[in-house]
Protein backbone atom coordinates (compact mmCIF):
# COMPACT_ATOMS: atom_id res chain seq x y z
CA UNK A 1 0.00 0.00 0.00
CA UNK A 2 1.22 3.69 -0.75
CA UNK A 3 0.03 6.01 1.86
CA UNK A 4 0.43 9.60 0.57
CA UNK A 5 -0.52 13.23 1.43
CA UNK A 6 -3.29 14.67 -0.53
CA UNK A 7 -0.48 17.61 -1.28
CA UNK A 8 1.88 15.59 -2.91
CA UNK A 9 -0.56 13.46 -5.35
CA UNK A 10 -1.99 17.02 -5.85
CA UNK A 11 1.72 18.35 -6.89
CA UNK A 12 1.75 14.95 -9.16
CA UNK A 13 -1.34 15.23 -10.75
CA UNK A 14 -0.42 19.42 -11.42
CA UNK A 15 3.48 18.56 -12.68
CA UNK A 16 1.73 15.69 -15.20
CA UNK A 17 -1.17 18.49 -16.67
CA UNK A 18 1.49 21.29 -16.91
CA UNK A 19 3.62 18.99 -18.94
CA UNK A 20 1.09 17.30 -21.10
CA UNK A 21 1.48 15.98 -23.57
CA UNK A 22 4.66 15.04 -22.90
CA UNK A 23 5.24 12.41 -19.99
CA UNK A 24 6.04 13.91 -17.05
CA UNK A 25 8.36 12.50 -14.38
CA UNK A 26 9.77 12.69 -11.02
CA UNK A 27 10.39 11.74 -7.71
CA UNK A 28 9.00 11.71 -3.91
CA UNK A 29 12.06 11.23 -1.41
CA UNK A 30 11.74 9.77 2.27
CA UNK A 31 13.78 8.49 4.93
CA UNK A 32 15.56 5.68 4.16
CA UNK A 33 13.86 2.59 5.72
CA UNK A 34 10.80 4.33 6.22
CA UNK A 35 8.58 3.70 3.45
CA UNK A 36 6.75 7.67 4.12
CA UNK A 37 7.11 10.02 0.74
CA UNK A 38 7.61 13.09 2.21
CA UNK A 39 9.75 15.55 -0.50
CA UNK A 40 8.50 16.28 -3.91
CA UNK A 41 11.28 16.55 -6.41
CA UNK A 42 10.00 17.17 -10.01
CA UNK A 43 12.34 16.22 -12.70
CA UNK A 44 12.91 17.57 -16.10
CA UNK A 45 11.90 14.57 -18.39
CA UNK A 46 15.48 14.84 -20.76
CA UNK A 47 13.45 12.87 -23.75
CA UNK A 48 10.11 15.19 -23.90
CA UNK A 49 8.55 12.56 -25.20
CA UNK A 50 4.73 11.69 -25.37
CA UNK A 51 6.00 8.44 -24.78
CA UNK A 52 8.73 8.06 -22.85
CA UNK A 53 10.53 9.91 -20.25
CA UNK A 54 14.30 9.29 -18.99
CA UNK A 55 16.12 11.52 -16.49
CA UNK A 56 19.39 13.24 -17.62
CA UNK A 57 22.18 11.74 -16.43
CA UNK A 58 23.23 14.38 -14.63
CA UNK A 59 20.53 15.53 -12.89
CA UNK A 60 20.19 11.74 -11.64
CA UNK A 61 23.79 12.12 -10.13
CA UNK A 62 22.39 15.49 -8.51
CA UNK A 63 19.71 13.52 -7.22
CA UNK A 64 20.89 10.79 -5.92
CA UNK A 65 23.76 12.75 -3.97
CA UNK A 66 21.38 15.23 -2.63
CA UNK A 67 18.62 12.60 -1.55
CA UNK A 68 22.15 10.74 -0.18
CA UNK A 69 22.62 13.60 1.82
CA UNK A 70 19.78 14.16 3.45
CA UNK A 71 19.35 10.40 4.59
CA UNK A 72 17.14 9.60 1.75
CA UNK A 73 15.82 7.04 -0.79
CA UNK A 74 13.41 7.46 -3.89
CA UNK A 75 9.99 6.37 -2.01
CA UNK A 76 8.05 6.99 -5.13
CA UNK A 77 8.52 7.37 -8.59
CA UNK A 78 6.26 9.13 -10.76
CA UNK A 79 5.43 9.60 -14.28
CA UNK A 80 2.43 9.94 -16.57
CA UNK A 81 1.39 8.59 -19.40
CA UNK A 82 -0.90 10.97 -21.95
CA UNK A 83 -2.49 9.18 -24.07
CA UNK A 84 -2.70 5.49 -22.60
CA UNK A 85 -3.77 3.88 -18.94
CA UNK A 86 -2.18 4.25 -15.75
CA UNK A 87 -0.59 1.01 -15.87
CA UNK A 88 2.90 0.12 -16.43
CA UNK A 89 3.94 -0.88 -20.47
CA UNK A 90 6.98 -2.95 -20.73
CA UNK A 91 9.29 -0.46 -21.07
CA UNK A 92 8.03 0.67 -17.55
CA UNK A 93 8.87 -2.45 -16.41
CA UNK A 94 12.13 -3.23 -18.05
CA UNK A 95 13.77 -0.01 -16.47
CA UNK A 96 12.15 -0.13 -13.46
CA UNK A 97 15.58 -0.87 -10.95
CA UNK A 98 14.73 0.76 -7.64
CA UNK A 99 13.42 -2.40 -5.85
CA UNK A 100 12.19 -0.64 -2.54
CA UNK A 101 9.99 2.13 -4.81
CA UNK A 102 6.28 2.69 -5.40
CA UNK A 103 5.91 3.18 -8.67
CA UNK A 104 2.93 5.99 -9.48
CA UNK A 105 1.64 6.26 -12.70
CA UNK A 106 -0.79 9.16 -13.76
CA UNK A 107 -3.13 9.41 -16.86
CA UNK A 108 -3.92 12.85 -18.60
CA UNK A 109 -5.50 10.79 -21.18
CA UNK A 110 -8.77 12.29 -20.68
CA UNK A 111 -8.28 15.68 -19.56
CA UNK A 112 -4.82 16.40 -20.87
CA UNK A 113 -3.64 19.68 -19.20
CA UNK A 114 -6.65 20.64 -18.22
CA UNK A 115 -8.77 20.15 -14.58
CA UNK A 116 -11.13 16.87 -14.71
CA UNK A 117 -10.68 13.44 -13.73
CA UNK A 118 -7.08 11.73 -13.92
CA UNK A 119 -6.01 8.54 -12.83
CA UNK A 120 -3.72 7.51 -10.47
CA UNK A 121 -2.29 4.14 -9.64
CA UNK A 122 0.59 2.68 -7.52
CA UNK A 123 2.66 -0.50 -8.03
CA UNK A 124 5.27 -2.66 -6.83
CA UNK A 125 7.81 -3.43 -9.85
CA UNK A 126 10.38 -6.18 -8.63
CA UNK A 127 12.04 -8.82 -11.04
CA UNK A 128 10.10 -8.11 -13.38
CA UNK A 129 6.79 -8.54 -11.71
CA UNK A 130 4.42 -5.69 -11.51
CA UNK A 131 1.81 -6.11 -8.01
CA UNK A 132 -0.75 -3.09 -8.22
CA UNK A 133 -0.91 -1.40 -4.49
CA UNK A 134 -3.71 0.67 -2.81
CA UNK A 135 -3.20 4.63 -2.61
CA UNK A 136 -4.20 5.65 0.56
CA UNK A 137 -4.55 9.50 0.16
CA UNK A 138 -4.01 11.43 3.93
CA UNK A 139 -5.51 14.55 4.72
CA UNK A 140 -6.96 17.32 2.67
CA UNK A 141 -5.43 18.90 -0.17
CA UNK A 142 -6.29 22.75 -0.80
CA UNK A 143 -7.46 21.44 -4.15
CA UNK A 144 -10.53 20.01 -5.56
CA UNK A 145 -10.61 18.21 -8.55
CA UNK B 1 45.14 1.97 -6.73
CA UNK B 2 42.53 2.34 -4.34
CA UNK B 3 39.09 3.33 -6.72
CA UNK B 4 35.84 3.61 -4.76
CA UNK B 5 33.29 2.45 -6.44
CA UNK B 6 29.55 2.94 -5.02
CA UNK B 7 26.99 0.34 -5.58
CA UNK B 8 23.08 1.51 -6.41
CA UNK B 9 20.70 -0.87 -4.26
CA UNK B 10 19.65 -3.14 -7.64
CA UNK B 11 23.27 -4.11 -7.60
CA UNK B 12 23.86 -4.84 -4.38
CA UNK B 13 23.37 -8.50 -4.23
CA UNK B 14 26.54 -8.90 -6.12
CA UNK B 15 27.99 -7.05 -3.46
CA UNK B 16 27.47 -8.97 0.26
CA UNK B 17 24.99 -5.34 0.13
CA UNK B 18 28.03 -3.39 0.18
CA UNK B 19 26.63 0.16 -1.19
CA UNK B 20 30.49 0.89 -1.85
CA UNK B 21 33.49 -1.58 -2.76
CA UNK B 22 37.20 -1.26 -3.62
CA UNK B 23 38.47 -1.91 -6.75
CA UNK B 24 41.15 -0.74 -8.82
CA UNK B 25 42.78 -0.21 -12.69
CA UNK B 26 43.24 2.38 -14.74
CA UNK B 27 40.50 2.52 -16.96
CA UNK B 28 37.16 2.08 -16.62
CA UNK B 29 36.93 -1.32 -18.55
CA UNK B 30 40.20 -2.68 -15.77
CA UNK B 31 37.70 -1.49 -12.83
CA UNK B 32 34.78 -3.33 -14.23
CA UNK B 33 36.88 -6.54 -14.79
CA UNK B 34 38.48 -6.40 -11.35
CA UNK B 35 35.13 -5.94 -9.62
CA UNK B 36 33.86 -8.83 -11.46
CA UNK B 37 36.70 -11.22 -9.73
CA UNK B 38 35.55 -10.34 -6.45
CA UNK B 39 31.70 -10.15 -7.41
CA UNK B 40 30.56 -12.31 -10.22
CA UNK B 41 28.23 -11.27 -12.47
CA UNK B 42 28.17 -7.68 -11.99
CA UNK B 43 29.90 -7.35 -15.31
CA UNK B 44 26.98 -8.66 -17.34
CA UNK B 45 25.02 -5.92 -15.36
CA UNK B 46 26.77 -2.83 -16.47
CA UNK B 47 28.27 -4.52 -20.45
CA UNK B 48 25.88 -5.71 -23.14
CA UNK B 49 26.84 -8.81 -25.32
CA UNK B 50 28.89 -6.79 -27.37
CA UNK B 51 30.77 -5.84 -24.59
CA UNK B 52 29.61 -2.16 -24.68
CA UNK B 53 28.43 -0.12 -21.44
CA UNK B 54 24.53 -0.85 -21.40
CA UNK B 55 22.77 2.41 -22.26
CA UNK B 56 20.42 2.10 -19.74
CA UNK B 57 23.15 1.97 -17.14
CA UNK B 58 24.69 5.41 -15.97
CA UNK B 59 28.47 5.24 -14.71
CA UNK B 60 30.32 8.60 -13.40
CA UNK B 61 33.81 9.11 -12.45
CA UNK B 62 34.46 12.08 -9.96
CA UNK B 63 30.33 13.37 -10.85
CA UNK B 64 31.46 12.87 -14.28
CA UNK B 65 29.40 10.86 -17.11
CA UNK B 66 31.95 8.28 -18.55
CA UNK B 67 30.06 8.61 -21.73
CA UNK B 68 31.84 12.12 -22.46
CA UNK B 69 35.19 10.73 -21.52
CA UNK B 70 35.54 8.04 -23.46
CA UNK B 71 32.96 5.68 -22.32
CA UNK B 72 34.93 1.99 -21.63
CA UNK B 73 37.91 3.75 -22.40
CA UNK B 74 37.45 6.50 -19.72
CA UNK B 75 40.76 6.59 -17.85
CA UNK B 76 40.91 6.19 -14.17
CA UNK B 77 43.09 7.94 -11.25
CA UNK B 78 44.26 6.68 -8.34
CA UNK B 79 41.76 8.14 -5.42
CA UNK B 80 38.70 8.82 -7.85
CA UNK B 81 35.22 7.94 -7.02
CA UNK B 82 33.13 5.83 -9.14
CA UNK B 83 29.55 5.70 -9.42
CA UNK B 84 26.78 3.80 -10.60
CA UNK B 85 23.51 4.66 -11.30
CA UNK B 86 20.60 2.86 -13.69
CA UNK B 87 18.82 5.35 -15.14
CA UNK B 88 15.40 5.85 -14.12
CA UNK B 89 13.50 6.08 -17.50
CA UNK B 90 9.88 3.74 -18.60
CA UNK B 91 7.38 5.63 -20.77
CA UNK B 92 4.39 4.00 -22.74
CA UNK B 93 6.21 3.62 -25.61
CA UNK B 94 6.98 -0.43 -26.76
CA UNK B 95 10.38 -0.19 -26.66
CA UNK B 96 10.77 -3.61 -24.80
Amino acid sequence: MLEIAAELVAAMVAHARADHPDEACGVIAGPIGGDRPERFIPMVNAARSPTFYEFDSLDLLRLYRDMDDHDEEPVVIYHSHTATEAYPSRTDVSYASEPHAHYVLVSTRETGSDEGPYELRSYRIVEGQITEEEVRVVGQSSRTE
Amino acid sequence: MAIEVRIPTILRPYTGEAKTVEASGDSLTAVIDDLETRHPGLRERLLDEDGSLRRFVNIYIDDEDVRFMGGLQAPVSDGASITILPAVAGGSADLG
